[in-house]
């Protein structure tokens, strides 16, 4: 399934095969039916199990947080502590729209029981959250929190209902080429050819991949913030994920050896550059060898 | 060597000798004399069709480079090339051939870009050039037929470009020649035949890029060649149009002789646009392939567009609502036949046409050979601006999601910008463009009736304060000018008509005093440095009647019985 070996070809040949024959299944409409009536009965599963399954960490989240409750392998007082400190600055920045036990608040903000440590680092890490005002889509501003701040946050919500969290390692050990072949498959219909963003309808958008770090994309893949479809491990390995960020960033690094680069936007912008620049200088060139008349 | 006393005397000069013997076989002297003496006008907007033509020569040759290393098959293969973020991928040879072309072939990358940016010139320059044509009434008789000439080359030129975009087989590439292969299923009744010929299947088969590429090197550049020789032939033949003005006539031609100066400029031209080709080539990368991907049918990317030419269609196809014609039987006529091949279609023929159906509309059926000032035709210039609106409309929405993206703008809004904008703002402009052409026209008449306003406020000792207008030429004795309108530019300003000082001569820097010109200039007693130099003083109002002279102006009087 996945490529362990980085500089191997045959790993990455069984992988796009793999890709190749996936689609054609997923693609006929009677799969996408029963598609469908599944999801739906995996939501409502789902929907219970995950109810359950708040209702269990909640219980376990107070026990932590009950005074004399410690954890026996933990140093005492370390996490709760960060937990604590997390609290506290939700109380203080997000309660408003996410309420006071995160459960969300109707047309202000979603519930953050069960996002996990790793939506809370990728909304606040590249300033998303808190949210400066509600629009289409979470503008970025420059980040509030201090790492340590942005550490207590995720403690906070992840010991209150779990999810998905930080990945560990090296986060660009994966197969180049490959990654490309993924982005392209998965990212490049609304993140361009090579993560230049694009726009989406209402205002919505993709945004540009450039400034983001390799952990921030990773936690966008797993959790699907905004407008993202959601990449779980199922859908995209964790090799995969890494393989993937492995090609933005290396791409994002790689010098453009035609020169200019001008957005690597495309036909647009080498269309602006021919009229401005190439036909603007002939232009120019024509009137000055008229006013030699 | 015997000598006539009717020939010329024998060449001394060893060229001259050499360009004798070469006579005395081929007997070119006359014909080469009479084209070297051709006379060709000079303006400015006169050059905009030699920039395309110099493009279509650094297409030629840089295109030829290509194809000394481009393989135009689509034979799959797997990349093993210099580019790390693409090796152990599969791909077409046609794209493998393009990224070793980039990165392997000694100034391929170079060449490529050069040959691509001089694509995107050629046709901005062929659409400059036909503006050129349109608003000053260059295409009216007896030049319909270059006119025609001239919107076919236009097409060709689109079709080379399409074809060419599609042969690196990339997925930019891939993506425009899937909407190729729809656009050519859209078409009723005839559609999917013409798609089974033009790909021989289905999309998108093993041929497509062989046969774009024949097409794209050899068919098209052939019959361009030859439409652009013919164009020029007829251009020599009915002799180049000139702008009316001083000494020059629906009879003659008035500018340099082909050789040596119109020869000198046109070599020079031809070496700017080279530049500037290269120039870019050398600076701005274009369409950077290995970015994009080989192409596969299942993946397609944001923001893909067509190269700047055939974004108006895309524009088009953006903004047309999906109106699938559903008919019985399970015959379908998509949307996309309307926004693409109708009003494509729609749009070339008015173009082609334009020229015909302007002299039906008109009634002038005589021969022009002096140009027309654009605000002296409004009408014709006020459609043209019309459907030049038309066309930004949809040029700008084929863009719309990158305008909306880097602006901030959201895609729906930008949507309907385009759909309402292409309605509305062409009758806008047309009034717009009236308005401004018989505003200009006005003034053109109001300074040669009235003269140029020098700035001079006189104050009249009743009280009265006048400005001194100076009269163009001769004035009535109401102080009214009796020249009319030639059709040619009007001087507007007092330096037009000698009011300053001649220019500080010098490009970068000036290479002579200031004030040694302006002595010179008083010296020769020219322009307002005589007057200075008189110290007159300004008590009369100017007019004749009160013992001014004509010359000096005054101020405009209802006429006396």
């Amino acid at each position: 399934m996945s490529t362990t070996n980085p500089e191997s070809a045959a790993p990455l040949e069984s992988g796009r095969r793999r890709l190749l024959r996936r689609r054609p299944v997923a693609g006929s409409p009677a799969a996408a039916a029963l598609d469908r009536r599944r999801s739906k009965q995996r939501r409502r599963v789902a929907n219970v199990a995950g109810l359950m399954a708040a209702l269990v960490l909640t219980g376990v989240g107070y026990s932590t947080l009950a005074p004399g409750a410690n954890a026996a392998e933990d140093p005492p007082g370390v996490v709760s502590s960060a937990v604590e400190a997390g609290e506290e600055l939700y109380t203080r920045s997000c309660i408003t729209c996410h309420g006071s036990n995160l459960q969300g608040v109707e047309d202000r903000g979603p519930s953050l029981i069960g996002v996990g440590a790793a939506s809370v680092y990728f909304q606040v890490s590249t300033g998303r959250m808190p949210l400066v005002r509600q629009e289409a889509q979470a503008p970025e501003h420059p980040v509030l929190f201090s790492d340590e701040e942005i550490d207590q946050l995720m403690a906070y919500v992840q010991a209150n209902g779990g999810g998905p969290t930080l990945p560990s390692g090296d986060l660009r050990d994966g197969d180049l080429a490959e990654g490309g072949e993924l982005f392209r498959l998965n990212c490049a219909s609304c993140h361009n050819f090579v993560g230049e963003g694009g726009a989406l309808s209402s205002g919505k958008r993709a945004p540009s991949l450039g400034d983001s770090n390799d952990l921030q994309i990773y936690t966008a893949m797993l959790t699907g913030p905004e407008n993202m479809p959601v990449f779980g491990d199922n859908q995209l390995t964790p090799d995969e994920k890494r393989a993937i960020i492995n090609y933005v960033q290396t791409i994002d690094a790689q010098a453009d050896p035609g020169g200019a680069a001008i957005g690597r936007a495309g036909p647009v912008a080498e269309g602006l550059v021919i009229w401005v620049a190439g036909m603007g200088a002939l232009l120019f060139g024509i009137f000055w060898m008229g006013t030699k008349a | 060597m015997a000598t006539s006393t009717a020939a010329p005397a024998a060449p001394a000069t060893r060229i001259g000798r050499a360009a004798f013997e070469v006579d005395d076989r081929l007997i070119v002297a006359g014909p080469l004399r009479r084209t070297l003496n051709k006379v060709f006008p000079d303006h400015w907007s006169f050059l905009l069709g030699e920039i395309a033509l110099y493009c279509f020569v650094i297409l030629l040759l840089s295109g030829t480079y290509l194809t000394f290393f481009f393989d135009a098959t689509m034979q799959e293969v797997i990349y093993e090339g210099g580019y790390a973020p693409l090796r152990g991928v599969e791909m077409s040879a046609a794209y493998e051939s393009t990224l070793a072309l980039s990165f392997d072939v000694r100034g391929g990358l170079l060449i490529r870009q050069i040959h691509h940016w001089a694509a995107l010139l050629f046709v901005a320059a062929i659409v400059v050039h036909l503006l050129r044509i349109f608003f000053t009434g260059a295409f009216r008789r007896p030049r319909e037929s270059n006119w025609l000439i001239g919107v076919g080359l236009l097409v060709l030129a689109l079709l080379m470009g399409v074809t060419g975009y599609t042969l690196p087989d990339d997925l930019l590439s891939g993506t425009g020649l899937r909407i190729i292969s729809a656009i050519l299923l859209s078409i009723p009744v005839v559609g999917t035949w013409v798609h089974w010929a033009v790909f021989n299947g289905d999309f998108v088969g093993m041929d497509i890029i062989g046969r774009f590429y024949i097409v794209h090197v050899l068919i098209l550049p052939a019959i361009v060649l030859g439409l652009i020789a013919v164009h020029l032939l007829v251009l020599v033949k009915q002799k180049h149009t000139q702008f009316p003005g001083a000494g020059r006539t629906e009879h003659n031609v008035v500018g340099n002789r082909l050789f040596p100066t119109f020869a000198g400029k046109a070599t020079a031209l031809f070496f700017i646009v080279f530049g500037v080709c290269a120039a870019l080539g050398g600076l701005v990368q274009i369409n950077p392939v290995w970015l994009w991907g080989p192409y596969n049918p299942a993946q397609v990317s944001a923001g893909s567009q067509p190269d700047w030419y055939i974004g108006f269609l895309d524009g088009s196809t953006r903004l047309f609502p999906a109106w699938d014609i559903n008919l019985p039987g399970g015959y379908v006529i998509p949307a996309l036949f309307w926004p693409t091949v109708v009003i494509a279609g729609a749009m070339f023929t008015v173009l082609a046409l334009y020229p015909m159906i302007e002299r039906k509309l008109t009634g002038d059926t005589a021969s022009h050979h002096l140009l027309q000032r654009p605000r002296d035709v409004p009408v014709r210039t006020s459609i043209g601006a019309m459907a030049l609106s038309f066309y930004i409309v949809l040029w700008i929405s084929g863009g719309n999601d990158l305008i909306a993206d880097k602006f901030d703008i959201s895609l729906n809004a930008m949507t309907w910008f385009g759909r309402i904008g292409m309605i509305l703002i062409p009758p806008i402009v047309y009034v717009l463009t009236y308005r401004i052409c018989l505003g200009l026209e006005r003034h053109d008449r109001e300074v040669l009736e009235h003269g140029i306003e020098t700035g001079v406020i006189r104050r009249l000792p009743s009280g009265e304060f006048i400005e001194v207008h100076q009269p163009l030429g001769p004035v009535d004795e109401h102080g009214h000018g009796q020249l009319a309108y030639g059709g040619a530019s009007v001087p507007k300003k007092m330096n037009q008509v000698g009011g300053a000082r001649r220019a500080i001569k010098g490009f970068f820097s000036p290479v002579e005093e200031p004030a040694a010109v302006q002595a010179e200039a008083e010296h020769e007693a020219r322009g307002l440095e005589a007057t200075e130099a008189a110290r007159r003083e300004l008590t009369g109002s100017g007019r004749p009647s009160e013992g001014g002279r004509p010359s000096e102006g005054g101020r405009p009087q209802e006429p006396r019985d």
